[in-house]
């Protein structure tokens, strides 16, 4: 009935895991010890060595005592603050996004009416928009929330919107004739076929909302992983620099892999029903 | 014994925006019990007319009541199992899950839901499938399912369009089956769509002809079989064979229509 597996002997499967490994890495790896070579080569103060970069960063933020799991202050000053303000924007977009978009794809008239507004908000770009933020909700956290909401809503509202257009006309015939009230037509028809789409929505918001997130902290900000990079390059702090780069380039990729966890469990449906079309 | 008119279709007529007259003239009932089963050819607004009577669509013309009660949005105690199991299955649920969906919203205790889930389940012959996904099903199983579903729901009426035309032919007789055994099991009434002559006449007491678009009712056929029908034998009986072919040339002498074409006259 379900997907039979042939499990491999555990020596053939190690072999493929170390091949796997090796494919995928084996690139990076190389740049990264090329890299070494180079700026070990260059002794430029611009470009510090990807070791210097590294111990550098364990100083900063590794270095704190064990109760706080050896994270410096600098971790609970700028790295934690920040992540929240960017959590906070991005789900706040993800809500906002999906309801209005299952109101708009529900609704002809609501997107004729909304639609012009919205393509001409969206087409601002979230960093022009910082200083008249600034006016309008001050310089503290929630405005630096608010800009990333406002700029990450987008993708998650206009993919909802097809999401929603493109279910299924039979799975809501199929609803309507078991007569399911409005609110599980919504929640159990039309969201989860809607699904795949705002999924996909959100992780583009996730990573316009960490642009967003540095950029909200490059103007009047205290704390921040933004504010920390503007400051280490302002005095010169060049190693500071780089590893507030790597910071970012590792928020990133761990917020990916979380979201592609996440989106594995909720769309699990999709991919099977979608491997036995193609077969 | 009287028996209640359940499905009362009065001159029913429906014309798209486009100006195709789908369904022309349409009259005719279903008693409480009955298995109405029509045929006709392709293109004369078989579907249309299901979607007519179920509410989900608003006809141009005529009325359709079920129960007494006329018909303007779905009306409450009806099922419909589609054609296309694929689509009308929701693909986030389990089998078990997709069954007992209609039931959450019918003020059901949670008892009652899984004893109707489960009877229902067993009856297509399923009970062991119920925590796989449908798409993990074979196509005959996954119209098992559907019809499970509309079973569970326990409908005045029920209403079938094709539901065998997407399955191979193995599979077919052995719902069609499924669907006599049930139908008396759970004391259903059935109106069934299908283009299949053979499939219209083994499985109804009454079978409705109609001509290609507009459609009208070419002929009201009663079907004098026994009740308990077997798919060789009562396929080779003599009153088989004539009720089959006085529908088949009925049908022959249709045109069939895809689209907008004109029908040409008889």
């Amino acid at each position: 009935m379900a997907v039979d597996i042939d499990r491999p002997p555990p020596l053939a499967l190690a072999g493929r895991m170390v091949q796997s490994f090796a494919m995928r890495y084996s690139i990076g790896i190389g740049l990264i010890v090329a890299w070494q070579i180079a700026t070990a080569h260059i002794h430029s103060i611009f470009f510090p060595t990807p070791v210097e970069i590294l111990k550098h960063a364990i100083d900063l933020w590794l270095s704190g005592p064990a109760e706080h799991l050896f994270l410096s202050d600098a971790v609970f000053k700028d790295v934690l603050p920040s992540i929240g303000r960017l959590l906070t924007g991005w789900s706040l977009a993800v809500v906002f996004g999906t309801v209005l978009g299952v109101l708009m794809g529900r609704s002809r008239q609501l997107f004729d009416f909304a639609d012009p507004i919205l393509q001409f908000l969206r087409s601002l770009p979230g960093p022009a928009l910082v200083p008249i933020f600034i006016i309008l909700f001050g310089t503290e956290t929630e405005m630096r929330i608010i800009l990333i909401a406002f700029g990450t809503v987008w993708p998650v509202l206009l993919n909802t919107i097809d999401g929603v257009r493109a279910v299924d006309p039979v799975q809501i015939d199929t609803a309507r004739s078991f007569r399911l009230p409005t609110s599980a037509l919504i929640a159990r028809t039309i969201l989860p076929a809607a699904m795949p789409k705002i999924v996909a929505g959100a992780k583009i918001s996730l990573s316009l909302a960490i642009i967003l997130m540095v950029v909200s902290e490059f103007v009047a900000s205290t704390n921040g992983i933004g504010y920390e990079i503007l400051n280490a390059q302002m005095t010169l702090l060049l190693t500071d620099l780089w590893c507030g780069i790597l910071l970012l380039a590792l928020l990133g990729f761990c917020l990916n892999a979380l979201f592609g966890f996440i989106e594995e469990r909720l769309l699990y449906w999709h991919r099977g029903l979608h491997q036995r079309a193609d077969r | 014994m009287e028996r209640k008119r359940l499905l009362d279709v009065r001159q029913l007529s429906h014309r798209y925006a486009t100006g195709h007259e789908a369904i022309g003239e349409l009259t005719f009932g279903v008693d409480d019990g009955e298995l109405v089963s029509i045929v006709g050819p392709s293109g004369c607004g078989k579907t249309t007319l299901l979607k007519s009577i179920a509410g989900l669509q608003k006809n141009t013309g005529g009325t359709v009541s079920v129960d007494g009660e006329p018909v303007n949005d779905v009306p409450k105690g009806l099922a419909m199992v589609f054609q296309d199991y694929s689509r009308s299955l929701l693909p986030w649920l389990r089998v078990y899950a997709n069954v007992e969906l209609p039931l959450r919203y019918q003020a059901l205790g949670t008892e009652e839901r899984h004893r109707r889930v489960a009877q229902s389940l067993e009856a297509v012959g399923l009970d062991a499938a119920a925590h796989a996904y449908p798409w993990q099903l074979s196509g005959g199983m996954q119209q098992r399912v559907a019809i499970a579903r509309a079973l569970a729901y326990q409908p005045r009426l029920l209403l079938m369009d094709e539901p065998f035309a997407s399955v191979d032919a193995q599979t077919r007789a052995d719902l069609e089956d499924l669907v006599r055994r049930v139908r008396y099991q759970f004391n259903a009434t059935i109106l069934l769509v299908t283009h299949d002559i053979d499939e219209a006449v083994y499985l109804a007491d009454r079978v409705l002809v109609l001509s290609g678009s507009p459609s009208r009712i070419l002929a009201e056929i009663a079907v004098d079989l026994p009740q308990t029908r077997d798919q060789i034998t009562t396929r080779a009986d003599d009153v088989f064979v004539q009720l089959r072919s006085r529908v088949a040339q009925l049908i022959r002498r249709q045109p069939h229509t895809e689209g907008n074409l004109e029908p040409t006259p008889i």
